[in-house]
């Protein structure tokens, strides 16, 4: 993967697209990983008895999906400087979910190429559940 | 705004008060099975050989890792006026990377409180910072989150 540089970012352009479907057995995984344990990520009994339909993706797995996003395009040169994501609808798994984001604003502080992106996850049917904002420092060619 | 607020002294009296701190060893381990968790193949994070070429000279954490390091309990219970709570959001601000080997101090506040009448009825906003300090003493990365307690339509009068 090569790397991008802030001179090759327009406002408007499309950050790399992610694909994303988590199993059942990536939210155990995650929960064992980030030390979330809490039951309705894995058990489904559970979940329906607190009013959900099904076991549900842990926010903070789609919080990671949309960090990868980010740092898989700004490319090992990059620093993400801010990430945020506000929890609008709930997510399931094997849902075919995508990670979008586009650049909405770039400027250069103090000699620093700094780059802001809206970013989203969109579940199943393409609707964005998990919409956010990124903020990366790019390098500069040629400094 | 509700005539009578949901916000009482006794929640007040928790804004900014931290929790105890907790400190992590960031193992490489851990690293490495938090990125295979989130299905993170990129090498700065996993690949030893390929991240000691890099720009961070070894393996460095995935931005969300810091979620793993969970700060310690509130010093006391925080009064949640509603049964039902939901996770609103992050908001994570990163100055410094996190590599393996470092020893990440975590404290926790809240450090802010706000009402509204929504469609759940009245919901309380509670946004609580977590503060992430290296063995440097340098503040490697914040995250503000927000939780949503309210009462079903069901249960209000």
């Amino acid at each position: 993967m090569g790397q991008i540089y802030y001179e090759d970012v327009s406002v408007g352009d499309e950050v790399t697209p992610l694909p994303k479907n988590a199993t059942s057995q990536q939210l155990v995984k995650y929960a064992g990983a980030s030390g979330d344990y809490y039951q309705i990520h894995y058990d489904d009994g559970f979940a329906r008895n607190n009013g959900l339909p099904g076991i549900i993706i842990h926010g903070a797995l789609k919080n990671a999906f949309l960090g990868q996003l980010i740092t898989d395009w700004m490319g090992s040169e990059g620093q993400l400087k801010k990430l945020s994501v506000s929890y609008r609808a709930m997510d399931i798994p094997d849902e075919d979910l995508v990670c979008k984001g586009t650049v909405t604003d770039k400027r250069v502080e103090g000699g620093v190429g700094i780059v802001e992106c809206e970013i989203a996850l969109h579940n199943g049917a393409g609707k964005p559940t998990t919409p956010g904002k990124a903020v990366v420092a790019l390098p500069i060619r040629g400094s | 705004m509700p005539d009578e607020s949901v916000i009482s002294d006794e929640m007040r009296a928790h804004l900014d008060v931290e929790s105890d701190p907790i400190t992590y060893d960031v193992e490489k381990g851990a690293v490495i099975k938090f990125a295979q968790a989130i299905g993170d193949s990129n090498p700065l994070f996993q690949d030893e050989e390929a991240a000691r070429r890099g720009p961070y000279g070894g393996i460095i954490a995935p931005p969300t890792f810091l979620r793993s390091l969970i700060a310690g309990e509130a010093k006391s219970e925080f009064p949640r006026p509603f049964p039902n709570n939901l996770d609103g959001g992050s908001e994570y601000e990163f100055f410094e990377p996190i590599r393996v080997g470092d020893r990440i101090t975590v404290t926790k506040a809240i450090v802010d409180l706000s009402e509204r009448q929504g469609r759940l009825g009245t919901m309380l906003f509670t946004t609580a910072e977590t503060r992430y300090v290296n063995q440097l003493g340098q503040l490697a990365a914040t995250q503000r989150t927000t939780g949503i307690s309210y009462a079903t339509p069901a249960e209000e009068g």
